[in-house]
């Protein structure tokens, strides 16, 4: 079928659209003309970069006054799908609101789901969405039978955010419906870890240690050799499990995905589900005692070596330039 | 307090994953075992009933040819029962189905104070389950929960969020989330695995439950395509001779890094 109508699930941080909001408006508008952004919260100071972004109209709840997104966005969404608004094809980010609103979404409409998507094209009368699997080896794609609207979820950086230049947004309101025992849950408090230099996933160097640091202490090293080559520290989930790091710093499959010139991975195996958060990056440096680790089949070089050893060296070299 | 948790058996991860030729779904059947984010799940069900003073675990599951290897994992930390589903018609199932069933399990064991998951399974992480089952079942949730009490019949829990946490009060029934890490899952000891081999599991089919099984055939979804993604080449791996770093170092020179 043609897609007539995409909407795709906008967030807003500190006053401005995500950048993966942005990202999905940019495949929004190239599949059709008639894309709309859904928003949790107050549109008017976004309305216009939503605009330029490709959405020529914004559906805005207002605040959520602690509601949590999964249930209050989901509802409005039911709403204006029921009042006869009906899109083809919804995008969401995935991330932690974005799947609550899908999932919730997908039982108020009865549709399934697919997640972790990276493209969709429309192909003459079908829709086709890409997702990897098997850590990326393997690459599925799916058409979508039926009527819509389809429900997709993309992973962070599948498409790259461009401006169109398009006007601002139309504003119109969207009312979250009586939530019932379904809106159980509220907001109390909310806090922000405190970052310093550049963010994870935006950093053009990205060094993160892993289960081989041995304990807690030594992630002091990977810190520091981020700091110096003006990067970010990351993590793998095994000792952002083990809570030697805040989960902020995990990279992977339920991390952060990161694509930047340069990643260190260091004492760090190369479990799928880290690869996955990382495999994108420019150049792969891997640092690991066991030579037959997963990590070296990717890096663009690659340390046998034990990283008590070689990172200490690294840095007081390049401590000395 | 009652608290159910949804536990998936999964090929073991260490073994290399494959699709069923004929639908292009993930193949589910060989030997299971307990999916490891579950036992996150397990141990903070445990520890809440035993803070509450009373009640039990329940632990619901779906899998083809009624495997319970990876609930006995869960019977064995001290789980008191489960509900297995096991159906050959629901080979297949996409997460909106996976969800329906499971809530239905839920029903049917007359329901719980609280339901516990993971976020998502370690095989096919479509992540969307949980929040499925709640709004199925009509129950408030807190996905990626981190941190979870109960405190004078509420819940209160530390929820995930892209810039750090938020702190979620939520009325009971609910059903959480929980990420791997929440707390330290106990190893199963010897008089557990004994014990759990004969603590009630009882296996049903998709229409026991009263849900029909759509199937694959049923998501409104089809796999058109399976192809290979272009693999990224491994490149130089040199053995550590205590000067190595010297490597690294024009690495990032050449690259205008340093």
């Amino acid at each position: 079928m043609a897609i007539n109508s995409v909407w795709v699930f906008a967030q807003v941080t500190n006053g401005v659209a995500t950048t993966g909001t942005l990202e999905l408006l940019t495949k929004a508008r190239s599949l059709s003309s008639n894309v709309t952004a859904i928003l949790g919260g107050d549109a008017s100071g976004v309305a216009a970069q939503l605009g330029e972004f490709g959405a020529t109209k914004v559906y805005a709840t207002g605040d959520l006054a602690g509601k949590l997104p999964g249930v209050a966005v989901s509802g409005a969404m039911k709403a204006i799908i029921d009042g006869g608004d009906k899109p083809d094809l919804i995008l969401f980010p995935q991330n932690y609101e974005g799947r609550d609103v899908l999932s919730r979404l997908s039982v108020k409409l009865n549709k399934s789901v697919l997640t972790n998507s990276i493209d969709v094209a429309v192909d003459g009368d079908a829709v086709n969405a890409t997702t990897p699997i098997f850590g990326g080896n393997t690459l599925v794609t799916t058409t979508f039978t039926g009527e819509g609207p389809y429900l997709v979820a993309f992973r962070p950086k599948s498409f790259a955010a461009e401006a169109s230049g398009g006007a601002p947004a139309a504003i119109a309101a969207a009312s979250v419906p009586d939530l019932g025992a379904t809106g159980g849950a509220k907001v109390t408090a909310v806090h922000v870890e405190e970052t310093t230099g550049p963010k994870l996933d935006e950093a053009s160097v990205v060094v993160s240690g892993g289960r081989g640091l041995g304990e807690a202490d030594k992630y002091a090293m990977v810190e520091e050799l981020a700091k110096l080559l003006k990067g970010a520290p990351g993590a793998s989930r095994a000792i952002v499990d083990a809570g030697w790091v805040p989960y902020s710093y995990q990279v992977g499959q339920t991390g952060k995905v990161v694509k930047p010139s340069v990643y260190i991975a260091a004492g760090i195996s190369g479990a799928t589900q880290h690869m996955v958060g990382m495999k994108g990056a420019k150049n792969i440096i891997a640092i690991n005692k066991d030579k037959e680790a997963p990590i070296f089949g990717i890096a663009d070089l690659g340390i046998v070596g034990d990283v008590h050893k070689v990172l200490p060296k690294l840095i007081e070299a390049l401590k000395g330039r | 307090m009652n608290v159910i948790v949804c536990v998936k058996q999964i090929p073991d991860p260490a073994l290399p994953g494959a699709l069923d030729g004929a639908t292009n779904t993930l193949k589910r059947d060989g030997k299971l075992i307990l999916d490891d984010s579950d036992a996150y799940g397990v141990e903070m069900a445990l520890q809440l009933v035993d803070a509450a003073g009373g009640g039990e675990v329940s632990i619901i599951s779906m899998a083809p040819n009624g495997e319970t290897a990876g609930m006995r994992t869960a019977l064995a930390m001290g789980a008191a029962k489960g509900i297995l589903v096991s159906d050959p018609a629901l080979q297949g199932s996409d997460a909106l189905t996976t969800a329906k069933i499971l809530a239905a399990a839920v029903q049917r064991l007359g329901g719980a104070d609280l339901i516990i998951a993971a976020t998502e399974s370690s095989d096919g992480y479509t992540g969307t389950v949980p929040e499925q089952m709640a709004e199925v079942l009509g129950l408030p949730s807190v996905t990626f929960a981190k941190k979870v009490k109960i405190d004078g019949g509420v819940l209160k829990a530390d929820r995930q969020t892209e810039e750090g946490y938020d702190e979620v009060e939520c009325a009971l029934p609910a059903l959480i989330s929980v990420t791997a890490g929440v707390v330290e899952p106990r190893y199963p000891s010897f008089k557990g695995i004994m014990a759990a081999k004969s603590k009630p599991v009882e296996e049903v089919t998709a229409s026991d439950l009263g849900v029909t099984p759509a199937g694959w055939a049923g998501a409104g979804q089809k796999v058109t395509l399976v192809a290979q993604a272009e693999a990224r080449q491994a490149g130089e791996i040199v053995e550590d001779d205590g000067e190595s770093f010297g490597k690294i170092v024009a690495f990032l020179e050449n690259l205008k890094v340093i």
